[in-house]
């Protein structure tokens, strides 16, 4: 199976500009970005897909002990870039992939040459000196909390409507239908995202790095904002005046401004 | 002037009561949209884009158990979440509200001020200004806490189910590897070579539990003789098998005994009735018993068989011809104390095949209502057409036969073809 359609790959934009990848993080798919790809369009290859589990990807693919790990999920990326034979592309992701983003470019070197991490946090629990803004009981309660949702109505039935290959349309006509995916996936994602650590792994990155963070964020507050800034050598950090964490979407002008200034700097 | 009122009393209370509806329905006017809002059977919430809460109603304020001076313009909506929730909220929640502009149904908990949670229901929408700009958020909160009940019941009866499911199926691949090592026994994996002679097989389980009731088997008796045989034991499952496996090691113990077709068969009849008599259940069985003695000298191979109860073998020549050999008022082998045996003998020379079948190939049921049954004269018919070829090409084109009958072919079928090879068998040269 193609890696374009195993994570449903989208290519827009410039085809003659810098390739930028859009990732999005843990919850929803790349309609995530929706507001961010106009301002990119003009100048960049814009270049969106869904990890396997998620959105769109193809359901199939997926593998608890691969997507177990971050590692798997930057594999994701990496093939992806391999796929469309990306060169230098900047790789632009969100909450915990970041996190993927700095584990890809350790990997292919060639394929990614900067990085824009939107939210990020290396850690979601706290440690000994350091404040990841939630305990290890809270996480429990956020898978479980996720378990329940799942029987909500609406995200319950998605999953199984999207899953029928035979009548791809009732997925369409499902609201929420992009911010639900099988609630097993959802589960090895949600665990892995939030029990991750990758502290370590900052110091790895020697490409240019764009760090934004919010001003009142309640999943990555301003201290690990400053840890990844601090933790990343020479990285620029831009505090945006926005609440949530979803920046690019609650504050998409301010996101695009940062985004673009930056790729300008480059 | 008449007084109607005197005349027609019913219109006066009909008046009356129409005074009581229009009190009763002024008392509902005055529950007025504030009061409404305040007492609603549901929460209601009003939030700045950033969340910040700017209106929420009473009722809300009673199930968190919060005063409204607490809340409005200090808390936001997602202080009021369990932590669990704000995760949800930021990861699901707000993302959808911004691209959708709403957002309905969520499962979240609620906070209460003594440290319990309710479980609720949201649904917000965002509302915007007269350029389309977003203002605020309202939300109306739903108390799910029967619903959340009866959903995590389904849940732990779904996972029960998925565990009883796990279960049933590592059980039934458990069973399905203990019956096909159980099958494997009761029929060879490979046919012994026989010196000059070409042997093929074939076996059709019609059994869903894969344990047939059809054996057949070809082994040496001493260094000129060989041993063959092939039958059908009444019923199926788990009883049959163990009448296979009685008769089978039965008929190669016998046959080491006394070759003899009649004698092996005497003997398998004498322990068959012995097994079965006065166990309430009698079972039998149907078979041919056989010898093979090559002559190194013709190239021929001269057959010797018995039949107990079992549908004729048929013989196809080189020259094109079959026909059946007959073993007509055979008994069946285990029914009665004592029991006659028919025999027959015939001689293959090369390019002849001896076939020897269970009644599942004559008695599929074919045709469009599958009330016909195949029978003994299209079974001639096909195998003339296929007389003078080598057995593995006549138990293939069988094989063929078979599957063309699809769910008309409901019973075990064993097919055992000997033949003697021509000389332009490729296997005969190599033995020169």
């Amino acid at each position: 199976m193609g890696i374009a359609s195993r994570n449903h790959v989208t290519v827009t934009g410039n085809p003659q500009g810098r390739p930028v990848v859009l990732a999005h993080g843990f919850g929803c798919d790349q309609n995530m970005w929706r507001l961010t790809v106009p301002a990119l369009a003009d100048d960049h290859r814009v270049v969106l897909f869904d990890y396997v589990g998620s959105g769109r990807s193809d359901a199939s693919a997926f593998s608890e002990e691969r997507y177990s790990s971050l590692e798997g999920y930057a594999r994701d990326v990496v093939e992806v870039c391999e796929a469309l034979d990306l060169r230098d592309a900047v790789f632009v992701g969100h909450s915990v992939s970041a996190m993927t983003g700095v584990l890809a470019a350790a990997e292919a070197p060639e394929r990614i040459g900067a990085l824009v991490m939107v939210a990020p946090s290396p850690r979601y629990i706290d440690d000994e000196g350091y404040r990841g803004g939630f305990s290890a009981e809270d996480i429990d309660e956020l898978l479980a909390s996720l378990e329940a949702n799942y029987l909500g109505w609406s995200a319950a039935m998605a999953p199984l409507i999207m899953g029928n290959a035979d009548r791809p349309e009732l997925g369409d006509e499902l609201k929420n239908s992009f911010c639900a995916t099988d609630p097993d996936m959802a589960r090895v994602f949600a665990r892995t995202t939030f029990l991750s650590d990758s502290r370590d792994d900052l110091k790895s990155v020697t490409v240019p790095t764009l760090v934004l963070e919010c001003t009142q964020d309640v999943i990555a507050p301003r201290e690990v904002g400053a840890f990844v800034h601090a933790a990343i050598h020479g990285s620029t950090l831009v505090t945006l005046d926005a609440t949530g964490h979803c920046p690019h979407l609650s504050a998409p002008d301010a996101t695009n401004r940062a985004i673009t200034d930056f790729l300008a700097s480059l | 002037m008449m007084c109607r009122a005197d005349q027609h009393p019913e219109p006066q209370d009909a008046d009356a009561e129409k005074v009581a509806d229009a009190a009763a329905f002024a008392a509902l006017l005055e529950d007025g949209a504030e009061d409404l809002y305040e007492n609603a059977p549901c929460g209601y919430l009003s939030t700045l884009m950033d969340g910040t809460i700017a209106k929420i109603n009473t009722t809300l304020l009673h199930w968190l158990g919060l005063e409204r001076d607490e809340v409005v313009g200090r808390m936001r909506f997602t202080d009021l979440l369990t932590v669990g929730g704000k995760l949800y909220h930021e990861t699901h929640f707000a993302p959808l509200l911004s691209m959708q502009s709403e957002i309905s149904g969520i499962a979240l908990d609620l906070k209460q001020t003594g440290g319990g949670r309710i479980p609720v229901l949201v649904s917000s929408a965002v509302k915007h200004g007269t350029t389309g700009q977003p203002l605020m958020i309202r939300t109306t909160v739903f108390d799910a806490r029967d619903r959340r009940a009866y959903e995590e019941e389904l849940l732990r009866r779904r996972e029960a189910a998925e565990e009883a499911r796990r279960r049933a199926e590592a059980d039934r691949t458990r069973l399905q590897e203990a019956l096909a090592v159980l099958q494997q026994s009761l029929l060879p994996d490979t046919l012994p070579e026989v010196p000059g002679v070409r042997t093929a097989a074939h076996y059709h389980t019609a059994s869903p539990d894969r344990l047939g009731g059809d054996f057949y088997d070809v082994f040496a008796i001493d260094g000129k003789r060989f041993g063959f045989f092939l039958g059908d034991v009444c019923g199926k499952g788990p009883q049959a098998a163990a009448l296979t496996s009685l008769t089978r090691y039965t008929l190669r113990a016998a046959a080491l005994h006394d070759p003899d077709p009649v004698s092996a068969l005497t003997t398998l009849n004498r322990v068959l009735h012995e097994r079965y008599t006065g166990s309430g259940d009698p079972r039998y069985c149907t078979a041919v018993y056989g010898t093979l003695e090559p002559d190194p000298g013709t190239g021929t191979l001269a057959v010797h068989l018995a039949s107990g109860g079992h549908p004729p073998a048929v013989v196809l020549r080189a020259d094109g011809t079959a026909d059946f050999l007959p073993t007509p008022g055979g008994l069946l082998v285990g029914i009665l104390p004592t029991a006659r045996f028919t025999t027959a003998t015939t001689v293959l020379g090369p390019g002849d095949t001896l076939l020897l079948y269970t009644d599942g190939l004559t008695e599929a049921r074919t045709g469009q209502d599958r009330t016909g049954l195949y029978g003994d004269e299209a079974l001639l018919a096909f195998l003339t057409a296929h007389a003078g070829r080598p057995p593995h090409s006549v138990i293939e084109a069988l094989t063929g036969l078979l599957d063309s009958f699809g769910d008309g072919l409901d019973d075990d079928t064993a097919l055992l073809a000997i033949g003697v090879p021509t000389a332009d068998d490729p296997r005969t040269r190599n033995e020169r």
